[in-house]
Order: C-alpha cells, then sequence, then structure tokens
C-alpha cells in the first residue's frame, strides 16, 4: 500500500510538473497535427492512402511524444540530483521505473489518438479493427517509453538524451515499415527491422487498419511485449550498475 | 596534509572506540552498526575499511575535510552507493544485502538542497511524504507544521527554484524529517548558511535528538560538532583516526594551555627560533603575523614580548584559549582547522 501510494504521487507529479505544462501539451498535439498534415497532403487525402498512413502517424507520434519526455523525467533529474530522492525512498526499483514511465505512456497514448481524431475526417474509420488497435497502441507506447528510459539512464546530460534518441529515432521511421513495407528495404537492412519493437507494432497497426499485416497478430503482439520486457529488465540493470555506484 | 604521529592524545587510551561502551551516556542498543566498510573509485580509496557503533538517540559526528569520504559513506549507509567490503547493520536489517531493506526507517538531507525546482515548498514536502507511503492529510498537516516550523510557511506556496540558499536548506531538512524517521542522515547541514539561519537548523538538530531521533551528522566545522554531537569520529582520507565522546576527546587537552601571539610583521624560521628560545613550549606558526603557542604550564607572556622585541617585531596581540576541540582535532589530524573552513568557504560554503 505505502509502495502504491508512492507510485501515484511520482506518476502525478510528472504528470503535474511536466507533461501538463502548455509547451507539452502544444507539442504533444501540433506534432501528431504537422506529421498527419503533411502526409495528408502529400498523399492527396485519398481515403486508401488514409488508411495505409494512418499506422505509420500514430506510431512516429507515439514513439517521438514518449522518447522526448523520458529525457525531462529522469535525464533532467538526475542531472538535478532530486532522482536521488527516489532512488532513497522505500519503493522498489521496479515500481520506480514503472512510476516513471507511466506519464509517458500515457502521453503516448494520448498522442496516439491525435492523428486517428483527424483521420476520422477524412476517412471512414468504421472498417478498423479497434480491438486490436487500442493494445497495440498501449503496447507501441509501453515499448516507446522503456526505449526512451534505457536511453534517459544511458546517459548524464539532457541533450545527451535528445541527440542519443534521434539516433534511434530517425532510422525507425524506415526500418521499421511505417509509411513502406519492409519489403521494399535492401536486403541488408531487413535483419535491422526485425530487431526494432515498432516494427512489430506497425505490423498491428497495418493489419488492423487495412489488414495488410506481415506476420500473424499474436506473433506480432508477443514479440513486442517481449521487447517491452528487455528494455525495461536492461533500463533498470543500467541504473543499478550506473546509478548506484 | 599529513596526519601527526605525535601529539598526547593519539597516545591516550581509546577507550573502546566502536563498542557499545564507547558509546555516549544514555544511548540505547546500536541501531547502527558498520564493519569494514570500504569503497573506491578507480585507484581512489574514498573509504578505507571503516567500523563504527550509533546506538539508538544518539547523536554522532563525522568530521572531517574535504574528501575525507563522509558523503561516500552515508551514501552507502542509505543505498545511494555499494560497498566494495564491509558490512552495514540498521535496526538489525543487514543492509549490504538489500539497501532498499531499511530505507523505511532512515531520513536523509542529502548535501546539496535537491527538491523539485518547479514544486512549491508545500508541494515538495506533501511529495516527500508520499515516497514514505504518508496518507494525503497526515502528509498535508505535517507539511503545514514544518513549514511553520521553519519559518516557511509565507512561502509554502512560491516555487523552491525561486528560493534563497538558507531557504532551500531548510526545506530540504524539512522535507528529510516529514515522514518523522528513526534515524536521520544529515550531510553538512548548515554549510552555506549564514549565522542565523544555521543556529536555527542546530536549535532543529538538537530539538530532534531531544524528542529520540537517532542522529548521523557530517560536518567539517568543528564547534558544530563539539556543540552538537554525543559522540564524534574524525575522519581523513577516508579512514576514521579516532571516535569517542566530546568530554573524552577534549579531556587531555583542558590541562594544557594556549596563547595566540599575533605580531607586526613575518619572521624567517620563526618556529624554530622559538623553540630553540622557549624548549619546554610548543608552537606553531598559523599565518604571517600569528602564532599559536602551547605548553604544560601557564605561558608567560612577557619573556615572549621581549623575544619579538629582539627580532625587531612587536607584538600585537597576545590572548590566552580556552582549550577546545579544535586543538585535539589539530593535535590529532594534522589539519588546521581555519584551513579546512577556508577551503569549505572557497567552495561556496560559510557558516
Ligand atoms: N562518484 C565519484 N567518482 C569518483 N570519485 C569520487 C566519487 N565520489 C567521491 N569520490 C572521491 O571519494 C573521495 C571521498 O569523497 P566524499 O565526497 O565522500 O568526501 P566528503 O568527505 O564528503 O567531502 P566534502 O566535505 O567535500 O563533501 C574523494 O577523493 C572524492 O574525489
Ligand atoms: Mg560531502
Amino acid at each position: 500500500m505505502r509502495e502504491w501510494i508512492a507510485f501515484w504521487n511520482i506518476l502525478v507529479k510528472d504528470m503535474r510538473a511536466y507533461y501538463l505544462k502548455p509547451p507539452n501539451i502544444s507539442w504533444g498535439l501540433i506534432f501528431p497535427l504537422a506529421w498527419t498534415g503533411m502526409f495528408f497532403v502529400k498523399s492527396g487525402g485519398e481515403v486508401s492512402s488514409v488508411m495505409s498512413l494512418l499506422p505509420g502517424v500514430v506510431t512516429l507520434s507515439i514513439l517521438f511524444g514518449t522518447t522526448s519526455m523520458l529525457a525531462v523525467t529522469v535525464t533532467f533529474e538526475k542531472r538535478n540530483r532530486s532522482f536521488e530522492r527516489l532512488l532513497l525512498a522505500p519503493i522498489s526499483l521496479e515500481l520506480l521505473m514503472l512510476a516513471k514511465t507511466s506519464g509517458a505512456i500515457a502521453f503516448g497514448v494520448a498522442n496516439a489518438f491525435v492523428p486517428i481524431v483527424m483521420g476520422a475526417f477524412l476517412a471512414d474509420l468504421s472498417g478498423v479493427a479497434w480491438p486490436s488497435v487500442v493494445p497495440a497502441v498501449v503496447l507501441i507506447a509501453v515499448a516507446s517509453a522503456f526505449l526512451g528510459l534505457f536511453i534517459a539512464v544511458s546517459v548524464s546530460e539532457v541533450f545527451e538524451a535528445q541527440t542519443f534518441s534521434n539516433f534511434f529515432r530517425f532510422p525507425m521511421i524506415f526500418l521499421c515499415g511505417l509509411f513502406f513495407p519492409i519489403e521494399k528495404l535492401p536486403t541488408f537492412l531487413k535483419p535491422l527491422s526485425y530487431m526494432l519493437p515498432l516494427t512489430y507494432g506497425a505490423d498491428i497497426l497495418h493489419g488492423a487498419f487495412s489488414g495488410s499485416s506481415v506476420l500473424p497478430p499474436v506473433a506480432d503482439f508477443g514479440l513486442l511485449l517481449l521487447f517491452c520486457l528487455l528494455l525495461f529488465i536492461v533500463s533498470l540493470k543500467n541504473v543499478r550498475t550506473r546509478w548506484i555506484l | 596534509m599529513g596526519i601527526q604521529e605525535s601529539g598526547r592524545v593519539r597516545n591516550e587510551p581509546s577507550p573502546g572506540n566502536f563498542s557499545v561502551s564507547g558509546m555516549a551516556k544514555g544511548a540505547g542498543p546500536p541501531l547502527i552498526e558498520v564493519c569494514g566498510l570500504a569503497k573506491s573509485f578507480g585507484q581512489v580509496p574514498a573509504v578505507v575499511d571503516v567500523d563504527f557503533e550509533v546506538g539508538e538517540g544518539e547523536l554522532f559526528g563525522f568530521l572531517g575535510p574535504n574528501g575525507a569520504g563522509k558523503t561516500t559513506i552515508i551514501n552507502m549507509l542509505t543505498g545511494l552507493a555499494r560497498p566494495d567490503a564491509g558490512s552495514i547493520r540498521i535496526a538489525g536489517i543487514d543492509c549490504s544485502l538489500d539497501p532498499k531493506a531499511a530505507q523505511h526507517l532512515v531520513g536523509i538531507v542529502p548535501d546539496e538542497s535537491n527538491l523539485y525546482p518547479e514544486l512549491t515548498g508545500f508541494d515538495n514536502l506533501c511529495f516527500c511524504g508520499a515516497l514514505y507511503g504518508m496518507k494525503k492529510k497526515a502528509r498535508e498537516a505535517r507539511a503545514r507544521d514544518l513549514l511553520k516550523e521553519f519559518g516557511l510557511s509565507e512561502a509554502a506556496g512560491r516555487k523552491f527554484g525561486g528560493y534563497s540558499k538558507g531557504m532551500k536548506r531548510r526545506l530540504t531538512i524539512a522535507a528529510g524529517i516529514i515522514h518523522e524517521p528513526r534515524i536521520l542522515f544529515l550531510d553538512e547541514p548548515t554549510t552555506g548558511i549564514d549565522v542565523s539561519g544555521a543556529r536555527q537548523i542546530r536549535r532543529v538538530v538538537s530539538d530532534l535528538h531531544g524528542g529520540g531521533t537517532t542522529i548521523f551528522l557530517t560536518t567539517h566545522y568543528i564547534e558544530e560538532a563539539e556543540r552538537l554531537c554525543d559522540r564524534i569520529a574524525f575522519i581523513v582520507s577516508g579512514r576514521i583516526i579516532r571516535t569517542d565522546t566530546v568530554e573524552r576527546l577534549i579531556e587531555p587537552v583542558l590541562e594544557r594551555h594556549v596563547m595566540h601571539i599575533a605580531f607586526s610583521r613575518r619572521v624567517p624560521e620563526l618556529d624554530k627560533k622559538l623553540a630553540s628560545a622557549f624548549p619546554r613550549i610548543e608552537c606553531c606558526v598559523q599565518g604571517e603575523g600569528l602564532v599559536r603557542i602551547e605548553a604544560d604550564e601557564p605561558v608567560r607572556v612577557g619573556p615572549i614580548v621581549r623575544f619579538f622585541e629582539e627580532q625587531g617585531v612587536e607584538v600585537t596581540e597576545a590572548r590566552r584559549m580556552r582549550p577546545s576541540l579544535e586543538d585535539v582535532f589539530v593535535r590529532i589530524t594534522g589539519i588546521e582547522a581555519e584551513a579546512m573552513r577556508k577551503e569549505k568557504e572557497k567552495m561556496g560554503g560559510g557558516v
């Protein structure tokens, strides 16, 4: 019970201090809007292209929203030493890191629905398999948040976190099959695609929006979960070895 | 900066430094037990084979210069650093295996005020209470009480980032005790605080001690250690050199006679000249125009003034000093208290 009081208050504090600040809210809105607008204008706003673009835009919105947040909630707090308070509190490291990432996950999920709401004005989304979209969006947010956590605990400065996350984020736009199928990638890049978690998230969404997935949903969900677990475990290990000297 | 091997104090039998019997009068059974603690950072040995015990209700102080290893020891005791060797028991819980196991019992005031700049004073305190599982009503009431006690009620609604250094320090201490911990770690609580602020903090520490909280305090201010602590450990270069109660530490120097002589200008090789002219005194040149003289018998001023006149130097002041813990510290560690204070002040501290 004590631990959950701590968990909840860490989450609420991050929300109030960082996420619900006007710059972040506007960033959370403008960024997905800009991506969505850009791609729809380019595609001429056809209904079929909306369905093929949405999975990529949704995934991108989540990825950029969550990873930028972790650089603030974790790296920045580590830098000004307030993170030590959390490490000193009687709460397990696992629960602490879940508290620090939960806000980012919620932020990512909220970001995901900006392009979806926009898409609803442009196309008929009634045929979308929502029962798999919702868990996929949550899992993509979890995987992105844990990727952000992995980056945030591997660096010591906020700017390093930003640079390092771009190192992951931009290649992922092309490698994870967000906007064009992985089949079209050069053969030597394909294995790399399958080593990135977003590939599986985007695949579920493609399946849900236009029925064009590569792997069966069970495999996609399973692998995405596995990535989440792996990233979380590695991040915790990094905290234990790098921050508790 | 070396450690003087001579010195009467050092040769005194040390009455069971780390046994329960060596603890201050009135201290309960040991609440903190540390044995063979060691820690290096790369090639730098920060803490070397440190043993000590702190009894329940005791106020135990670590006194040492910059880089002595005080913070590193606190970090190991609280779970922020991993010892290379040794064991730590807090309230009977073996923390060497699980550093988190005793965290609910302790409160920590770090050497830097590290609350959240974007939260208000009140919200910061409530958040810290929540980290220890306090319920909303309880933590809000306690936060209000603490803000009042620390003279911060007016600033309760202002952001911590905009507080002055002294206000930040006071709020950080309040945050360390919001959950009424059994053990409180205070890392240099008054460094960088003005005289009245430091006095206020010392009063709070005394009150907590009076209320039965076990306190582990580090400081480089000798007077602070002397005034507050039941027992003190001198720590230099990662080693504890001596641990004892203030009374027992000070006992050997109480019989000494100390005098400070101020004079108008520098005298080359003053210490050698004084030693040959007055073989029964010990002297220590403390600066361009100050020498400290110590002896087992009362020091007569007349011959000393004449000695200086013969050197063509005028004595501007001769003052008898009450022997203090500072004398003991200087004798045992070879470190000048003044130098220690100045070094710290350069780094932004100062009482
Ligand atoms: N994270 C670290 N990495 C490398 N060396 C460190 C680290 N932390 C401490 N040290 C070294 O360990 C030694 C002890 O440092 P520590 O901070 O414990 O001293 P201290 O007694 O608290 O000093 P101060 O009075 O300046 O706070 C120093 O030599 C310091 O340089
Ligand atoms: Mg220190």
